[in-house]
């Protein structure tokens, strides 16, 4: 099973990555079905439709029952991939999320599409910056987001595998892939280290990774040598990476998302109470003006540059 | 159950019994050994607050010892205030906010279809709950799915928690309402276990819609202080009320 194609530009779409799998997956194991809420176009499901049109449920734009018919199949003894704008399948069917899955503890795959501010100039009603802050609080909800195609890919095939919750939060902003060495693994909670070094350490993930990989190359090139690591599992988090960023002595997190309670005040959690070192949470304040996902990430110093000036910022509040 | 736990929900525990005895001795196929069994009949109780008939019909099923109701509400009981499927078997999905029974049924309902499966899923609402608008959502869906393998029974007490439906946002007609979404209603008396069984042991094969059965009920049924009093929604009662009661039902 490998990741769709790139597009012209090198880039990809990881919906495509998703599409491709959910396909082969559906191909392997009768039990997976999808859910969508007149989603299919925007969760790149057309073909998953043509080669199984029984097994897709397609409940109208109707989140609520979305979200629950999804634990309703769970409990039928099927495998739910339950697909839509992930500021709509969490927000708008909060309740179910906390009540018929989670708290029901139930075998459904929540996949959070199009998120961050890829709806960039829709505004923040369809932005879901929010959407991690929500669902970390569901302490059984595995909550994975992926940094490219591959990975978009093993997450997929991670989620069918395992018995309960699942979020998988997929981006629809182009990313390239990124550059690992031969046989990379994935596992849930588990995070990789892109690039290694001993000065600071980013912490990143989603459509962030390639930024912070640049920045750190940036920064090599001043003598400054940062490691990456790409946390794709927000839920459970790999605490052992966060100790080992800790000791370089300075983190820097990067999140397609709240500075409020996502990637960044997960980490900040664990750092607090082990290993206090200085932190910088890169992100969204909250709402955010009208502009192109590009615009804003551009805005909010969410760039190669920006990164590279919060890490170098960071470094300077180590203790001396 | 309720008295020794001063807390609950008598006067919609009492309404429901009926429709829960009905069902449970008379209408679905399961085994309490086999709670997970795939081709078990589902019932699920969207109405979650009222466990205290809920969780007595499932003690009499035979899922588990009569015994354990004396711990109802009290600490790491597994019979919480609201039902919870993770510890205690027969319970198909964890309720308590009200709208979530139905959308999940019909999940079930739709797995059931996909698979060609032959057993049944119930759920039981409030006529109150019927105000949460994620009901209406999944009538849609249930009557566009033509699933005739669902069946919803409406506790029709005509009392919500703060005073009767009609005078908080009302729902009558509301057979005409599950007509016009496309459902086949039925209208019984939901304390008459003849008709109960008649309308919900018929075989809905062939139906092609799924099935409403409005059960008009009395809140507070068998206990004269408590019945259609809007006040014993969630009211407790004292020792000699109890007393009182213990006769009455006797």
């Amino acid at each position: 099973m490998s990741a769709a194609a790139p597009k012209q530009d090198g880039l990809f779409d990881c919906r495509d990555s998703f599409a491709a799998t959910i396909e082969a997956l559906a191909a392997a194991d009768s039990r997976i079905v999808t859910v969508v809420s007149d989603s299919v176009g925007s969760s790149k499901l057309a073909g998953f439709r043509k080669k199984f049109p029984d097994r897709m449920v397609n409940v109208g734009i109707a989140e609520q029952t979305l979200v629950a018919v999804g634990a309703g199949l769970a409990n039928g003894g099927k495998v739910p991939f339950v697909s839509a704008a992930s500021c709509f399948i969490t927000g708008r069917a909060m309740e179910q999320v906390k009540a018929d899955i989670a708290y029901s503890n139930v075998n459904v795959k929540l996949i959070g599409q199009s998120s961050g501010v890829a709806y960039g100039e829709l505004g923040p009603t369809h932005h879901s910056i929010e959407d991690l802050a929500w669902l970390r609080l569901f302490n059984n909800m595995k909550l994975i987001v992926p940094a490219d195609p591959w990975q978009t890919v093993e997450a997929i095939k991670a989620a069918a595998a395992h018995d309960g919750p699942v979020f998988v939060r997929v981006s629809r902003m182009a990313v390239p892939a990124l550059e690992r060495g031969v046989n990379p693994t994935f596992s849930i909670g588990q995070a990789e280290t892109l690039v290694d070094g001993a000065d600071a350490t980013i912490i990143a993930n989603g459509t962030m990774v390639h930024r912070a990989v640049a920045a750190a190359r940036t920064l090599a090139a001043e003598g400054v040598a940062v490691r990456v690591v790409n946390m794709a599992t927000v839920n459970p988090l790999d605490e052992t990476a966060i100790a080992a960023a800790a000791e370089t002595g300075a983190i820097v997190t990067v999140e397609e998302h709240s500075v409020r309670g996502g990637l960044g005040g997960a980490i900040a959690e664990v750092v607090a109470t082990t290993n206090p070192v200085p932190m910088r949470i890169l992100g969204f304040p909250g709402f955010v003006p009208t502009g192109s996902a590009e615009w804003l990430f551009d805005h909010f110093g969410l760039t190669e540059t920006g990164i590279a000036d919060a890490v170098r910022q960071t470094i300077a509040r180590k203790k001396r | 159950m309720v008295y020794e736990a001063q807390l609950g929900h008598p006067g919609g525990d009492f309404s429901a019994a009926d429709i829960l005895a009905t069902l449970y001795f008379g209408v679905m196929r399961y085994d309490p050994a086999r709670p997970a069994d795939p081709l078990r009949d589902r019932f699920i109780m969207s109405k979650g607050h009222c466990t205290g008939a809920f969780y007595a019909v499932l003690a009499a099923a035979g899922y588990y010892p009569e015994d354990d109701l004396k711990t109802y509400m009290q600490p790491m009981s597994r019979l919480n205030g609201h039902p919870n499927r993770n510890y205690l078997p027969g319970v198909e999905t964890n309720t308590g906010p009200l709208g979530h029974g139905l959308p999940v049924a019909t999940g079930i309902a739709i797995a059931g279809q996909i698979d060609g499966a032959d057993f049944r899923t119930f759920v039981l609402t409030g006529d109150g709950e019927l105000q949460e608008g994620s009901n209406w959502e999944c009538a849609l869906t249930a009557a566009h799915r033509k699933l005739e393998n669902l069946t919803l029974i409406v506790d029709r007490n005509r009392l919500q928690q703060g005073a009767g439906t009609e005078e908080t946002a009302s729902l009558d007609p509301l057979d005409d309402k599950w007509r016009a979404f496309g459902w086949h209603v039925e209208m019984v008396d939901g304390h008459d276990h003849t008709q109960l069984l008649d309308v919900l042991s018929a075989s809905p094969k062939g139906r092609g819609k799924p099935l409403c059965v409005i059960a008009n009920t009395v809140k507070g049924k068998g206990v004269s202080f408590m019945h259609d009093n809007v006040s014993w929604h969630h009211g407790v009662p004292n020792k000699e009320q109890f007393e009182q009661a213990m006769r009455e039902l006797v």
